[in-house]
């Protein structure tokens, strides 16, 4: 038979304030010692209050307003209750009752829009590392700040999860609240997922898969479960409502040993924060410091820019504003340069800290364009904007100090095709090419490069030559 | 209160409350005796004193610690075994103001566990006995405080106060104790009973100390963020007592009835009349709320018990018992052992009111019974200014006497726990003693924020 499969997705982002919720202890933990990111606060001594940090809120107003959201006037913290010791205080505090973003929708690039249901914010928990007779915490990650964004079961599609995802992951960067480190956990997704007969009402069993970190496991999570729960209902079997795991190595994903029935979190009011509320000045004041985003570029570059080039340079906010100040004429050449020549890099990501100015890339194009430089220079001149060194030098004196200009004066160029053609080794060529074959102009322009040492227009080179051999 | 000064140094003042300290020691006030680190803090202070540089307002003024309170000195252990061997590395704001003034901590007092009890004898260290009556209790929680003050050992002592647990023990030995107004006082660094409840207080011998006390402590602190800006320092409608011969001081006839001791409710007829004839009128209130305060309070404070008390764990600090098998005996016999028995009992309470498909038909009903206490309080302070009435329904009970009786333990603190609920000031007054001389105490209530103004008040009742 033929399924539908309905997919929700919850996301947990990480967001980079500069301190965590609840305390003023350095948010940024990476490559620092384990547990030396911890307050009493978060070690959760007694006596100890937690104090709101108003960058988290701020960070969610911008998160929210990326995802097209209401941002509630008044929200509330709870706490939700469990025994583990990545929680310290015995609770997680989230806000189940009155979450401070409410009803959205995120717009994939291919104009679905995947409406979001709510999302709240929260502080993480620490970190266990087992082993045989012991286990390790760390609480570095304790309270750091979380959004947790849960979408309405409005995907139908493992390609579609994936588009989601990363949708999401480029609206959080774009906005700037996360570092959107996936392989640091920067962003976790949890996927639920039924399949129901085509064209039912009623949705099937669903499962959950917890703690995917990537967009490709996403969507292979997604085609695994979906083969594994038609193979179940078409045997007539029952989907489980359950918890599974993903292994990216395996491929698979299987139940996780579950603690028996469902959990009760006993959630109370967070009566250590006062209620959350908003001004309609601060909303505003926030949402006014979102910058353009990806659905704003795309208005812009439809037509300038191939879709696949456009959508590649998306997965990088400093580039796309670096497009946006680009000269009109010029972008398709600079899209073109940052994908084909950058990102190929082995150390790209270095490179996108230091960007040239755009009235380099500028320049550098106008050259290409007037072939004062040759494509093979062009992509060399390109690299070196990125040297700290060259900074404010300028694509032109660059080109000139490494002797790249294309040499286009005709004067000069005569007198170079003069001089090879009065070469003996030339002389089979030129007859042969006066005999009608054609091919040979290719080893003529190419001598004639060799003696101009690479700084000869090539075409103009050719046209000399057409004339002479004439 | 007696600074310390040239001729009287703050090192005599000291010595002289650890000797008295030591001679009730039968009394079991104290889980610790700061010696050591009191009579050092004494000599700097005299140190100052003599080079003639400003020492402050509390200057060489020994105090108690209530147990529950942070401090560098001495292990705070909230008088419970989970937290036996617990020193902290940060002290409550309200230590910190209160030594800044120049105040010297002798000893942390005793309390029932994690200041759950009315009777300081749900102590891990034993009970406390009454200051007046051996044989009778502190009362609780704060009731080695209380007795610290009401022996005169010290010249003040502190306490926190969820459902009564000053005032009780104030008026069950005969002296001054409030309860301020919530968020007056910051409760950083104070272990935490009812986050939505608890308020950090003080007992004292006179309303002046009191006063004292209030205007060195109140105030926002960024560490709390339930505190409320400092209203007490300022100068305003709040602040000031009005003519008293214009004041309306309510009393709730719902209390008058047999349920409350004879020889209270004479006390409060005897301290009616004193105001009658300074010119007050009396009015008579009538909260029909108030008596669903005791089961109101009774969910909404073992719920955020329970919770407060899940940090205690033994994975990090204080208490842990050995040979668990795995994880979840760690925390079971942890908790098991470190916690005491009415600890756990509203720990079950506070669980099973949050737990899912109980906690609209609990908490959520409690909570909205007490924003019907809330508006209660309101209404009854648009007819009188403040409102008289028994802290508790008698005078200090017999040790055991209720132990093995919560729901009669629980009584005692039925015309307490209304305010804390209400989140409005009340100052224990001493009203006499009883026939067995034991002493009588009164509640004089008001509206948020104006305890200043009670404070002043109570001048008029001695």
């Amino acid at each position: 038979m033929k399924y539908t499969p309905t997919i929700g997705i919850e996301c947990h982002v990480q967001l980079s304030t500069k301190t965590k919720l609840f305390s003023e202890v350095d948010n940024d933990a990476r490559g620092k010692e384990p547990n030396s990111c911890v307050s009493p606060v978060d070690y959760a001594l007694p006596g100890m209050l937690p104090r709101l940090n108003g960058e988290a809120i701020k960070f969610a107003i911008r998160a929210g307003k990326a995802m097209n959201c209401e941002i509630n006037r008044s929200s509330r913290f709870d706490r939700k209750h469990y025994f583990y010791p990545d929680s310290p205080k015995g609770y997680q505090i989230t806000q189940f009752y009155a979450p401070i973003i409410g009803a959205g929708y995120v717009e994939l690039p291919s104009g679905t829009k995947i409406r979001i249901e709510h999302a709240h914010l929260e502080g993480d928990a620490g970190k266990l590392t087992h082993f045989d007779s012991y286990s390790l915490v760390d609480l570095n990650r304790v309270d750091t700040p979380l959004i947790e964004i849960v979408s309405m079961p409005d995907i139908h599609s493992a390609k579609e999860a994936h588009d989601y995802c990363k949708e999401l992951w480029r609206l959080m960067c774009f906005a700037g609240v996360t570092h959107g480190d996936l392989y640091n956990g920067n962003m976790r997704f949890d996927v639920n997922i039924s399949l129901a007969p085509e064209g039912a009402e009623k949705l099937g069993t669903r499962a959950e898969i917890k703690n995917l970190n990537s967009f490709r496991s996403v969507e292979r999570a997604v085609e695994y479960e979906i083969t594994r729960q038609t193979k179940i209902l078409d045997a007539g079997e029952k989907v489980v409502q359950e918890t599974r795991g993903w292994s990216d190595a395996t491929g698979k994903t299987t139940p996780q040993r579950s603690k028996e029935e469902a959990k009760d979190y006993r959630y109370m009011p967070e009566p250590d924060i006062p209620p959350i509320n908003l001004t309609d000045e601060l909303i505003e004041a926030e949402a006014a410091k979102l910058p353009l985003m990806p659905v704003d570029y795309r208005k812009r570059f439809t037509g300038s820019i191939n879709n696949d080039i456009l959508e590649i340079l998306l997965d990088y906010p400093e580039l796309m504003r670096k497009m946006s100040e680009i000269d009109e004429k010029y972008i398709k050449s600079i899209a073109n340069l940052f994908t084909s020549v950058l990102l190929a890099e082995e150390k790209s990501v270095e490179y996108l800290s230091s960007l040239p100015d755009a009235k380099d890339l500028n320049e550098l194009a106008q050259m290409n364009e007037q072939k004062e430089l040759s494509s093979t220079a062009t992509k060399e001149v390109f690299l070196r904007l990125f040297d700290p060194q060259m900074k404010g030098r300028g694509a032109k004196n660059i080109a000139k100090e490494l002797g790249l200009m294309q040499e286009n004066d005709l004067g000069a160029l005569e007198a170079i095709v003069d001089a090879v053609l009065a070469k003996s080794e030339t002389k089979k060529a030129q007859d042969d090419f006066r005999n009608g074959e054609e091919k040979v102009i290719g080893f003529l322009v190419g001598q004639v490069m060799k003696e101009s040492k690479g700084k000869a227009n090539p075409s103009a080179v050719q046209e000399i030559l057409r004339k002479k051999l004439s | 209160m007696k600074t310390a000064n040239k001729k009287v140094t703050a090192e005599r003042l000291v010595r002289d409350a650890l000797e008295k300290a030591k001679h009730f020691a039968d009394y079991n006030i104290f889980t610790f005796l700061n010696e050591e680190g009191a009579i050092k803090k004494a000599r700097e202070i005299d140190a100052k004193i003599a080079k003639g540089e400003e020492v402050g307002r509390l200057a060489g003024v020994p105090y108690a610690l209530k147990d529950n309170f942070l401090s560098r000195e001495g292990e705070t252990t909230a008088s419970a075994h989970i937290l036996e061997g617990f020193v902290s590395p940060i002290e409550a704001t309200a230590v910190k103001k209160i030594e800044a003034e120049g105040a010297i901590m002798i000893g942390r007092t005793n309390l029932d566990a994690f200041a759950h009890g009315s009777s300081t004898e749900n102590s891990y260290f034993g009970p406390t006995l009454n200051s007046h009556d051996k044989n009778c209790v502190a009362g609780g929680s704060s009731g080695g405080s209380a007795v610290a003050v009401a022996l005169d050992i010290v010249e003040f002592a502190t306490g926190t106060d969820t459902g009564g647990s000053i005032r009780q023990p104030a008026a069950f030995n005969g002296i001054y104790g409030l309860k301020p107004t919530y968020g007056t006082i910051s409760r950083y660094g104070v272990v935490a009973m009812a986050s939505s409840t608890d308020c950090i207080g003080f007992f004292t011998k006179t309303p002046e100390d009191m006063d004292l006390l209030m205007s060195i402590t109140s105030g926002q602190d960024s560490k709390d963020m339930t505190t409320l800006p400092d209203y007490y320092n300022e100068d305003s409608e709040m602040s000031s007592l009005a003519d008293i011969s214009s004041l309306r001081v309510g009393v709730i006839k719902d209390f008058d009835n047999e349920s409350v001791d004879e020889e209270i409710r004479g006390a409060l007829k005897k301290k009616c009349e004193l105001l009658k004839s300074k010119g007050c009128e009396i009015v008579e209130l009538e909260m029909p709320s108030l008596k669903y305060a005791l089961a109101a309070y009774y969910i909404i404070v073992p719920a955020e018990i329970a919770s407060n008390l899940s940090r205690y764990d033994g994975v990090r600090y204080g208490f842990r018992a050995e040979d668990s098998e795995d994880l979840d005996g760690l925390y079971e016999n942890t908790r098991s052992e470190g916690f005491m028995p009415e600890n756990k009992r509203r720990i079950m309470i506070g669980n099973f009111v949050l737990s899912s498909g109980f906690y609209d038909a609990y908490f959520l009903k409690a909570a909205k019974a007490r924003t019907l206490i809330i508006n209660e309080y309101e209404k009854a302070f648009s007819k009188c200014d403040f409102i008289l009435t028994p802290v508790s329904p008698n005078p200090a009970f017999k040790l055991g006497e209720k132990i093995n009786d919560p729901v009669a333990m629980y009584l005692e603190d039925m015309m307490s726990v209304s305010l804390n609920l209400a989140g409005v000031p009340g100052l224990a007054i001493p009203a006499g003693k009883n026939k067995t001389g034991l002493p009588l105490g009164l509640q004089l209530v008001g509206p948020r924020r104006s305890d200043k103004k009670i404070i002043e008040f109570a001048k008029e009742l001695i």
